[in-house]
């Protein structure tokens, strides 16, 4: 892989690294299994492209409000579960067909181009170094601040009373904590990183198009998981650290595979790809320890091995 | 001041499984009491509970805690006013986090949450300081994650949460029952001793009659949702488990058949 192929790679692992943190506020703290974030990633990318194209907005304001948005689309999604008493999951697959068409609405067209347009990334234009380089450094340290700023906030006295809401709800309503507010709240917080992922995506992409959203939870899944069986998440800084090492690690290892050509794999298997990861991210945890007993010499195992 | 004024609550009305849980029970159960509930399965005991915790909402009646009505308070905002320990060791904290971060989640209980950090230095200290009165080592291990306690630790970890911050009554859900005998008789203990130092109103249901009588100031039966013995003071001092059941085969004027009341 070259470069400025590694470049790229790094760029979009590290948008993803925004998803993944917050899949897993939803997934993880709030066990909200969200499925929302493929319509709030492209709800993202549709409000910033048309707010920058057509409305000639300020390319921040118009990130901003592009995570205002997906904090909407989170917000509805917990609304349906928690005050109508519908299914999680379904509430978040109604959420996901409600946007396709919203997004439709928003954007007026399939696809904004965004190229030529003043974007987020315009002023890193002026440091002198190629933009291959500095929009990976800059992404870098939007998510390292995205990062910690999840982190303070899971520690702090309302992000314990969210994460009790996942863990124990019976508990949390018994020591005061309203569970329905706190799961609109964690919801929307998610959907707004997704939202702003899309955001960033569109602009470092050069377009919107209303099928992105495809598969972006499968991908936030796989660096959540992924990133688990790499950095056991013992702690928050190191499960949200997991989390966006775990996007990095997917995307080196999609880009790996399609470069490999005597693999034979072509673009069209990525969606294959990413559910065969998910799938082995999934069973690697009980696998371990038989491997490793093994490895120890565990007489049994190495018995059972040969 | 604790009013329950004629509380009724129905499962499943307008099926064929509807079962009256509670049928127009009244209580009043004053300040610094300390009420054990006994009865048999299905008496309704734990129903009680729910409603005066705020997860289950009466058909009728109403719920007076110092003469403000709760009725139609939601559990959570209850929770300022009344503090819970469940049954199952298991149910009572977050096993995925450490001892310290649920003790910050029970300090929090009845005031706002804030943004601060949640496991300050002086809540390490407060944690450590409650913890060491158990005596059971807990007071090092603040960061270790609630799982790796044993049912009894976690039950009286539990007990130490509902009680951290003031309130109106302390309900016990049998949170004995599950425990084994010896480490049940330790919360048991250490339920008294904390009751007994703040003088906390205190309703517990319990499965068993000895414990019933050993325990409180006060003693209620329930049967078939209803108080079928209200027994307090001098009336109750002198009462053994034998008495217990006959007073309450002579109310209910039939035999009891329920081998786990006299059990125990």
């Amino acid at each position: 892989m070259s470069l400025i192929a590694f470049l790229g790679t790094l760029e979009t692992g590290l948008i993803f690294g925004l998803v993944a943190l917050g899949v897993y506020l939803s997934f993880r703290i709030l066990q909200f299994p969200d499925l929302t974030v493929d319509g709030s990633f492209p709800l993202g990318a549709a409000v910033a492209a048309v707010l920058i194209v057509d409305a000639g907005a300020n390319p921040y304001l118009a990130t901003l409000l592009a995570a205002v948005a997906g904090a909407g689309a989170g917000l509805m999604t917990a609304w349906l579960n928690v005050r109508l008493k519908i299914l999680n999951l379904l509430a978040s697959i109604l959420t996901m067909i409600a946007l396709y068409s919203i997004n439709l609405r928003i954007m007026g067209r399939p696809n904004i181009a965004l190229l030529g347009e003043p974007t987020v990334f315009e002023p890193l234009d002026r440091l002198g170094i190629p933009g291959t380089m500095a929009v990976p450094a800059a992404l870098f340290v939007v998510v390292v601040i995205a990062k910690l700023a999840v982190d303070w906030f899971l520690t702090s006295e309302i992000g314990l009373a969210m994460r009790a809401t996942g863990a124990n709800p019976r508990m949390a309503r018994a020591q005061g904590i309203n569970t329905d507010f706190y799961t609109l709240a964690g919801m929307a917080i998610s959907n707004a990183l997704v939202a702003l992922a899309g955001a960033l995506f569109a602009q470092s992409q050069g377009a919107a198009d209303v099928t992105m959203g495809v598969g972006v939870i499968v991908v936030g899944l796989a660096a959540v998981i992924g990133g688990e069986a790499v950095i056991l998440p013992r702690t928050i800084f190191l499960a949200t650290l997991a989390c966006v090492a775990g996007s990095i690690l997917y995307r080196v290892a999609v880009a790996l595979a399609l470069n490999a050509e005597f693999i034979g794999l072509k673009a069209q298997d990525l969606n294959l790809i990413t559910a065969l990861l998910v799938a082995g991210a999934m069973v690697l945890p009980s696998v371990r320890a038989p491997v490793k007993r093994a490895l120890k010499g565990d007489k049994r195992i190495v018995g059972r091995l040969k | 001041m604790i009013e329950l004024k004629d509380l009724s609550v129905t499962f499943g009305r307008g099926t064929p499984m509807e079962t009256p849980a509670l049928r127009g029970i009244s209580l009043a159960i004053p300040s610094g009491q300390f009420v054990t509930v006994i009865g048999s399965n299905g008496a309704g005991k734990t129903t009680l509970l729910n409603v005066l915790s705020g997860e289950v909402t009466p058909e009728s009646g109403q719920v007076l805690i110092d003469e403000a009505d709760v009725t139609p308070w939601p559990t959570h905002k209850r929770a300022r006013l009344a503090a819970r320990v469940f049954q199952d060791p298991m149910a009572g904290s977050c096993a995925n986090l450490t001892i310290a971060e649920n003790l910050a989640l029970a300090g929090a209980r009845g005031r706002t949450r804030r943004f601060g950090g949640a496991v300050t230095k002086d809540l390490r200290a407060e944690a450590k300081d409650r913890l060491a009165r158990l005596g059971l080592g807990l007071e090092d291990r603040l960061d270790d994650p609630m799982e790796l306690l044993s049912g009894g630790q976690r039950q009286a970890v539990s007990l130490l949460m509902a009680t951290m911050n003031p309130m109106k009554i302390l309900l016990l859900d049998e949170h004995t029952a599950a425990l084994d005998p010896k480490i049940g008789a330790f919360v048991v203990d250490l339920t008294r001793a904390i009751v007994g130092e703040r003088r906390l109103t205190t309703l517990m249901v319990t499965h068993s009659m000895r414990q019933a009588l050993d325990v409180g100031t006060r003693t209620v039966m329930l049967h078939e949702g209803q108080v079928v013995l209200d027994v307090a003071d001098d009336e109750r001092r002198g009462l053994k488990v034998e008495d217990l059941l006959h007073m309450f085969e002579k109310v209910r004027g039939q035999e009891l058949d329920d081998d786990a009341l006299l059990l125990g």
